[in-house]
């Protein structure tokens, strides 16, 4: 099976990294050969594989060691959980540096280094919130990552997020292989939260892969830095995840999104009551104002 | 090859423009005019300080380039870090010829390169803690340096380095000026930003370091050069011409200067602007908020040198007025030597100058002293403030031309003839090999002065002996050359 690169985009603190790492421990349950780049400089995208706080970094080895050029591939690959091998980017504290060039420079290094071999059957990136800039865009470039998944739930911001980075998707995949593989929602048990999502991919062109439903055996986990797939392997969330991974694994459905408006986007949630109609009398009202009203 | 008329210099633009996309032709168009001295703005016939079109060969360098290579780099005993990659400050170092006195690496730093020589690890995690170690160790490895400068290279802009911060930390610790300036390169259209914001800088963290300290005596004579940056000595030759009429030159800005000098400026009487262009930015400040009148002169060539010396002058008593007569006076036989010497061999010799700064309209009165006529001149980075002030400087239908780009300079030569070219280097061996007599006129292709009397006279011989250089003769193969031509007449 040819190498298949993916990368995890959606909200910040919609729960990218959790569902990265208990859906490639999945994979990794049924016989695949997966990798994590972590694309965040808070590198917390492979702790609950490899049970640690955080991996040390790319980019803190670099710094260390004087350049990139001095590190090895050994120095950064670190094998967890099922032989999922797990590097994380790394980068500065908020505040100062560019983060994103230090996506850039440990995804150059990795490439350089050969760490994307033969027998990977999957990459997944996990990538930080938002793509605020080229650095952050690094993965869904030329020769990277050819599947986007989007995680997101049924709140109000994560859709924006979802439509925002469907955007940026058409960018990428007008001038190269890029495409958008479906969404992933992520549950927070709002009300019909898996027909707003299959409504939203429908609309943007792509299909909800599947609906994760909230489970607190994903927190007892992460508390002691693991998968559920590993914690609790009889888990009923578990199999959600091992679904998950197999949808992941037959999908075929890699399409360029047709992102919408906001007009459009909001009317999907008036629809589904998550946005009341507008009412325009009090818009720039006070509180005050509109109590002597 | 006579002077082209009103009409013949507008067809020719016409034609060169001939070669542009649409749009292209319509951009260009507006940065190239025929001269017409009866305009009084140059905004009627010229455009300039545009963005270069994409495309075309520029001239123009960068805000760094302008900040650190132009108005800071030459104040010799501060170190001025090329604050990030190495290139940009090793591939500038030591290239524009400010001389200076003073012992190098000891107390003066002029032509030494300082960076922080960026590396991945600094773009990623940001440089502002190898800049504060930088700092320390300058201190401890130069401790003759009297202050700092912070040349921000491009990344310094994009990561968002609080270059400010260490500055004012740097300042306490060492106790000397650390001057954080941003001028990083992508700023602006040309290099003309960036002595804007060198301007700033010194405005903002230098001149008024010595307000309310009258420990520096003062005379009713004292002034300051601005904007001469002593290429080939060309402040030195100024100088001398100043403090003969009876003048105390409190400083020099920048060439040669030291950072003392420009923290006493405010003490001044007048400011004396060379440089127009780079440095009316702190002259109008000055100005403003010290009260200190500034003038303009032009010390190329003896008619602009007298000229100047009177005007500047007429600012002061008549000790001073008598003093500028006596300058004029004494060196009246030395320059009319030289012109007696020179003005034979150039007479008529037709000119097109390309270059930056002040010169494209302050070197016209030189070559008019040598009976040579300026036919064409641009600037690089030029406002149109310094067209204003060209004009009149210009003979009526002869070409201006903005930000040129190669290919109509190279037309333009082709279709006027000029006996002389003076540009920059990139330019001196595209016009030498196509067989016209070329002198680099940023750095005085490794010569000068030519400020002054004395540089008058180098500036006489250097294009004598680029004019009348016997190798233009030998630029055409004899078997090309037709039976009527000098060399088959001299074989014969």
């Amino acid at each position: 099976m040819a190498l298949r690169q993916c990368a995890i985009y959606g909200k910040g603190g919609i729960g990218k990294s959790t569902t990265t790492q208990n859906l490639v421990s999945a994979l990794a349950e049924l016989g695949n050969k997966v990798m994590i780049v972590g694309c965040d400089p808070k590198a917390d995208s492979t702790r609950l594989i490899l049970h640690a706080k955080a991996q040390t970094t790319i980019m803190s080895l670099a710094a260390e060691a004087g350049s990139v050029e001095d590190l090895e591939l050994e120095d950064v690959l670190k094998v967890g959980y099922g032989g999922i091998k797990c590097v994380e980017s790394g980068g500065p504290e908020p505040g100062v540096g560019c983060a994103g060039r230090g996506v850039i420079t440990a995804i150059n290094f990795l490439e350089e280094e050969g760490a994307y071999d033969d027998e990977l059957d999957f990459v997944f990136y996990d990538v930080l919130g938002d793509v605020v800039c080229g650095g952050f865009a690094m993965p869904i470039r030329e020769n990277k990552a050819q599947e986007i998944y989007i995680v997101c739930s049924g709140e109000m911001m994560a859709m924006y997020a979802a439509n925002n980075i469907a955007k940026g998707i058409v960018k990428y995949a007008n001038s190269g292989s890029v495409r958008l593989a479906g969404l992933i929602c992520n549950s927070r048990n709002t009300a019909r939260e898996d027909e707003l999502i299959s409504a939203l991919a429908a609309k943007i062109g792509t299909t909800m892969i599947h609906f994760v439903p909230r489970d607190n055996v994903v927190q007892r986990a992460e508390i002691r830095r693991m998968t559920v797939i590993e914690y609790e392997p009889t888990a009923k969330q578990a199999d959600e995840y091992r679904q998950l991974a197999m949808k992941i694994r037959d999908n075929r459905n890699f399409i360029i999104p047709t992102p919408i408006t906001m007009d459009e986007l909001e009317e999907l949630m008036m629809e589904f009551g998550i946005l009341e109609q507008e009412d325009e009398s009090v818009i720039g009202k006070t509180a005050a104002e509109e109590a002597t009203a | 090859m006579a002077a082209l008329t009103r009409e013949e210099t507008e067809a020719l633009i016409q034609e060169v423009l001939e070669i542009y996309p649409e749009q292209a032709k319509k951009d260009r168009a507006k940065h190239l005019a025929v001269n017409d001295q009866s305009l009084e703005k140059s905004n009627k016939c010229i455009t300039s300080n545009r963005k270069s079109l994409p495309g075309v060969m520029t001239i123009r360098g960068c805000a760094y380039a302008g900040s650190k290579g132009v108005v800071w780099g030459p104040i010799k005993d501060m170190i001025h870090i090329s604050h990030g990659p190495v290139g940009c400050g090793q591939y500038s170092r030591a290239g524009r010829r400010n001389y200076y006195v003073g012992t190098t690496g000891v107390n003066t730093f002029g032509t030494m390169n300082f960076t922080s020589d960026f590396t991945e690890k600094d773009i990623v995690f940001g440089g502002d803690k190898k800049l504060a170690k930088i700092i320390t160790e300058i201190e401890g490895l130069f401790p003759l340096h009297k202050g700092i400068s912070i040349q921000s290279e491009c990344p310094i802009g994009l990561i968002g380095d609080d270059i400010e911060a260490v500055a004012k930390k740097g300042n306490k610790e060492i106790n000397k000026p650390v001057v954080p300036v941003r001028c990083e390169g992508f700023r602006g259209v040309s290099q003309s930003l960036g002595h804007h914001i060198a301007n700033d800088a010194i405005r903002d963290w230098v001149l008024g370091n010595r307000d309310g300290d009258d420990s520096f005596p003062t005379t009713p004579y004292d002034v300051a050069v601005i904007g001469d940056y002593n290429i080939g000595g060309d402040a030195w030759a100024s100088r001398t011409l100043l403090e003969e009429m009876g003048l105390r030159v409190v400083a020099q800005w920048s060439g040669d200067g030291t950072i003392a000098e420009i923290e006493n400026t405010p003490k001044v009487k007048l400011n004396l602007i060379h440089c127009y262009r780079s440095m009316n930015y702190i002259a109008r400040h000055m100005e403003e908020k010290y009260k200190i009148p500034w003038i303009e002169y032009n010390f190329f060539g003896p008619t602009k040198i007298a000229e100047s010396l009177r005007r500047i002058a007429s600012h002061f008593d008549d000790t001073i007025k008598e003093g500028a007569e006596r300058v004029i006076k004494r060196y009246e036989a030395e320059y009319e030597a030289v012109i007696a010497k020179y003005k034979p061999r150039l007479e008529g010799k037709r000119v097109m100058l390309y270059i930056g700064g002040l010169r494209p309209r302050h070197v016209i009165g030189a070559y008019e002293d040598l009976g040579m006529e300026v036919v064409g001149t641009g600037y690089e980075f030029g406002h149109n403030d310094d067209y204003d002030r060209t004009i009149k400087e210009m003979g009526n239908a002869t070409l201006l031309y903005d930000d040129v780009t190669g290919y109509e300079f190279e037309e333009f030569v082709k279709k006027v003839q000029p006996d002389l070219v003076g540009s920059g280097v990139k330019e001196k061996y595209i016009f030498q090999k196509m067989g016209v007599p070329f002198r680099q006129m940023h750095s005085w292709d490794y010569s000068g002065p030519y400020h002054g009397y004395d540089g008058f006279a180098i500036f006489a011989r250097d294009m004598d002996m680029t004019i009348n250089n016997p190798c233009w003769k030998q630029v055409k193969a004899p078997w090309k050359t037709d039976a009527s031509s000098e060399a088959v007449k001299v074989a014969a």
